[in-house]
């Protein structure tokens, strides 16, 4: 079950990779938030109502209602074209999201631990590398801001897969560090939108030495 | 006490946003110094005792929060003079005090905390707290450079968490998983060295945005050059400090592993490769505020250099941190002064100082002094020992690069300080310079004469304090 669920988020990414539209971005986004929550809540293994509810906050609510509404209400309000405009051509993504795969498996075939459940290992750092990816070769800004949400979703995986063992504390750390950041770059992002009239990261290029 | 600490500063907090009267805000801000000492005084008295279970007032987290409580004084004081001399509005200078309360708390705590994950949440919360002080402007390049700052700490402060779920795999062998610094240390052993070894790049890439070493550094010089001269001093100073901690509170356990020359040769790389793009930045930069920025690279690669030589490099590295925060948040709060003064950032458009503000002239011509590490600056003494620590590690070599780069810096900042000192700028109408206040340069003279005398002279308490954050490092 949790391995379909799993795949199921890895192919949402090869999804995103080769996708044109901002809207089918954040529609991923939510997915992969209702797949995490699905995750997360089968592999509890005791049902404890706060923890519960802590999860559900942080699935449901934040990564695939509160996040995806924000975005879409940014894009609204910006008039962002909705063309995701990539630097590289979708086939070279879906390549390179291949490559990223393939290596994140070969890279935990090296691993000898007990303790790991490798496919979520492989899961956790291919969304990683991919959100790095994401941000390397996308032009706009708030697709950057999408490949922060994916490089966060993976970090809930790799969260899963240590265990039930992290404290309430750093649940709590993970929850300001998605609402901190979000709505201060969806702010900014909103401030951006304002002040320079098209939201391309080839604007942000004053700030330099010479 | 700490908890009284953090909601006595979430109450001057909410007051300072609720009430936009200029008295109220600054007697707020007084009173916040105030509380920010009483703890001070407080954490001295109570040396190595744990409060509210994740905070410890151990001896490196006491002499930094001596540090920052010492640098907040000036830091307001000068926050004064800056929001007067800009005619702020009530709101910018409400959110102004607010962030910079924020910033102030969230840094202290961070260097208490005992708790790794304690750590990360109040360096995140630094990082909130400084954007809104890089935005303070509220134009363009404000923009920019907060926007750039934001997305690239939460990406790193992301990088930190991975690491500490790494550490927590590591040590999922050896028992309980609670993750406070003590625990970790006394599983140190025990731990899972593929993991520690991941867990230790992670957490020290997420720690050098703020520290400012390669890779990450890119981000704190944009906020340094947009921030608000005060808030920028406490950006390149104290909370650099900040990101030393993260770093080395980690070194340490790693250091009681057979892991620690691996980790050693990490830092070095990091720190090398820093110095060297300080140096070049130095000698391309034409932007003073963004010069005083590379400089800290600088400083923090050296510091960096000396954790990696060990021995004498420790002590030579903690001493280092605490000079660089007096004499690099001096020069920023100078750099008011010459803002004032020339109403420019560009090396260029700036010039013959000494005419215009014979004190300020001073202060920078004795925090360039300082800042170079030339005797009588307390920094002097620092540096000797950080190459006498690396001549001992047998890094020859690497010692050599390091003297050809700081020579190529030092020959960079003066090149630069000593035409702003002496040379007349070009086109500058001398009809309407502003008049400075020599009071206001004061506490800019002794922020640096304290940097002298704790590196000349220190006093033994100041001494021993360092050598006992040190005793947990193998030897």
């Amino acid at each position: 079950m949790i391995d379909v669920l799993l795949i199921t988020l890895l192919i949402t990414l090869f999804y995103m990779a080769i996708a044109n539209r901002l809207m089918t971005y954040i529609k991923v986004l939510a997915i992969q938030g209702v797949l995490l929550f699905v995750v997360a809540f089968v592999q509890l293994e005791e049902i404890n109502p706060l923890n519960l509810g802590f999860i559900l906050l942080e699935t449901i609510v934040v990564k695939a209602m509160v996040v995806p509404f924000f975005l879409v209400y940014i894009l609204r309000k910006n008039n962002i074209t909705r063309e995701a405009e990539p630097f590289v051509s979708n086939f070279f993504s879906l390549i390179i999201t291949t490559l990223i795969v393939v290596l994140t498996v070969l890279l935990s075939n090296t691993i000898q631990e007990a303790h790991l459940d490798k496919i979520f290992f492989i899961v956790a750092m291919s969304t990683l590398f991919f959100g790095l990816y994401l941000i390397a070769t996308r032009r706009k800004i708030i697709t950057h801001v999408m490949g922060y949400l994916v490089i966060e979703n993976g970090i809930f995986v790799l969260s899963l897969a240590v265990g039930n063992e992290m404290p309430m504390l750093v649940n709590l750390g993970i929850m300001l560090d998605i609402f901190a950041s979000v709505l201060i770059l969806g702010i900014f992002l909103n401030k951006i939108g304002d002040v320079f009239k098209d939201v391309d990261v080839q604007q942000l290029n004053s700030l330099k030495d010479v | 006490m700490i908890l009284t600490y953090l909601i006595g500063a979430l109450i001057i907090a909410i007051g300072i946003s609720v009430n936009r009267n200029k008295w109220v805000n600054y007697s707020l801000a007084g009173i916040f110094l105030l509380l920010q000492w009483t703890f001070t005084i407080y954490a001295c008295f109570h040396l190595n005792e744990t409060d509210l279970g994740y905070f410890t007032y151990d001896s490196l987290g006491i002499l930094l929060l001596i540090t920052l409580s010492i640098i907040a004084i000036p830091a307001t004081i000068h926050s004064k003079i800056y929001v007067e001399n800009h005619h702020e509005s009530g709101a910018v200078r409400a959110i102004y005090f607010l962030s910079m309360v924020g910033l102030i708390t969230a840094i202290g705590a961070g260097y208490l905390a005992n708790h790794i994950a304690v750590t990360w949440i109040f360096t995140e919360i630094t990082t909130l707290s400084a954007s809104a002080l890089i935005y303070h402007h509220r134009n363009k390049l404000a923009l920019e450079g907060t926007w750039k700052y934001v997305f690239i700490c939460a990406i790193s402060i992301t990088f930190v968490f991975i690491g500490i779920l790494f550490l927590s795999l590591s040590i999922q062998q050896s028992g309980t998983g609670h993750m406070s610094y003590s625990s970790l240390l006394e599983r140190a052993p025990m731990m899972n060295p593929f993991w520690l070894r991941l867990a230790f790049l992670f957490i020290f890439t997420g720690y050098t945005v703020k520290l400012g070493l390669v890779p990450m550094f890119t981000a704190g010089v944009d906020a340094k050059d947009k921030a608000p001269a005060p808030a920028g001093a406490l950006l390149s100073s104290v909370l650099m400090n900040l990101g030393f901690v993260g770093v080395f509170r980690m070194y340490i356990i790693v250091a009681n592993t057979p892991l620690h020359h691996w980790a050693n040769l990490v830092i070095g790389i990091s720190a090398f490769l820093s110095l060297f793009v300080a140096t070049v930045y130095m000698i391309k930069v034409k932007n003073i505020k963004r010069m005083l920025a590379y400089s800290s690279i600088e400083h923090m690669g050296l510091v960096m250099l000396g954790v990696a030589a060990g021995g004498i490099g420790y002590y030579a590295a903690i001493l280092h941190i605490i000079l660089h925060a007096f004499v690099k948040s001096s020069l920023f709060f100078q750099f008011s002064q010459v803002y004032r003064v020339f109403q420019s950032k560009s090396i260029y458009q700036l010039g013959n100082y000494f005419k215009y503000n014979t004190t300020g002239a001073m202060v920078l011509l004795l925090g360039f002094i300082s800042a170079a590490a030339m005797p009588p600056s307390g920094l002097f003494v620092s540096e000797f020992l950080i190459f006498r620590s690396m001549f001992e590690a047998h890094q020859l070599v690497l010692l050599i690069a390091v003297l050809l780069l700081l020579t190529m810096i030092i020959w960079a900042f003066g090149k630069n300080i000593l035409k702003i000192l002496f040379i007349p700028p070009v086109g500058f109408n001398e009809n309407n310079v502003p008049r400075i206040s020599p009071w206001e340069s004061v506490t800019q003279f002794v922020l640096l004469a304290l940097a002298v005398y704790l590196g000349l002279n220190p006093p033994i308490e100041f001494v021993h304090l360092i050598e006992e954050s040190l005793i947990l490092l193998p030897h």
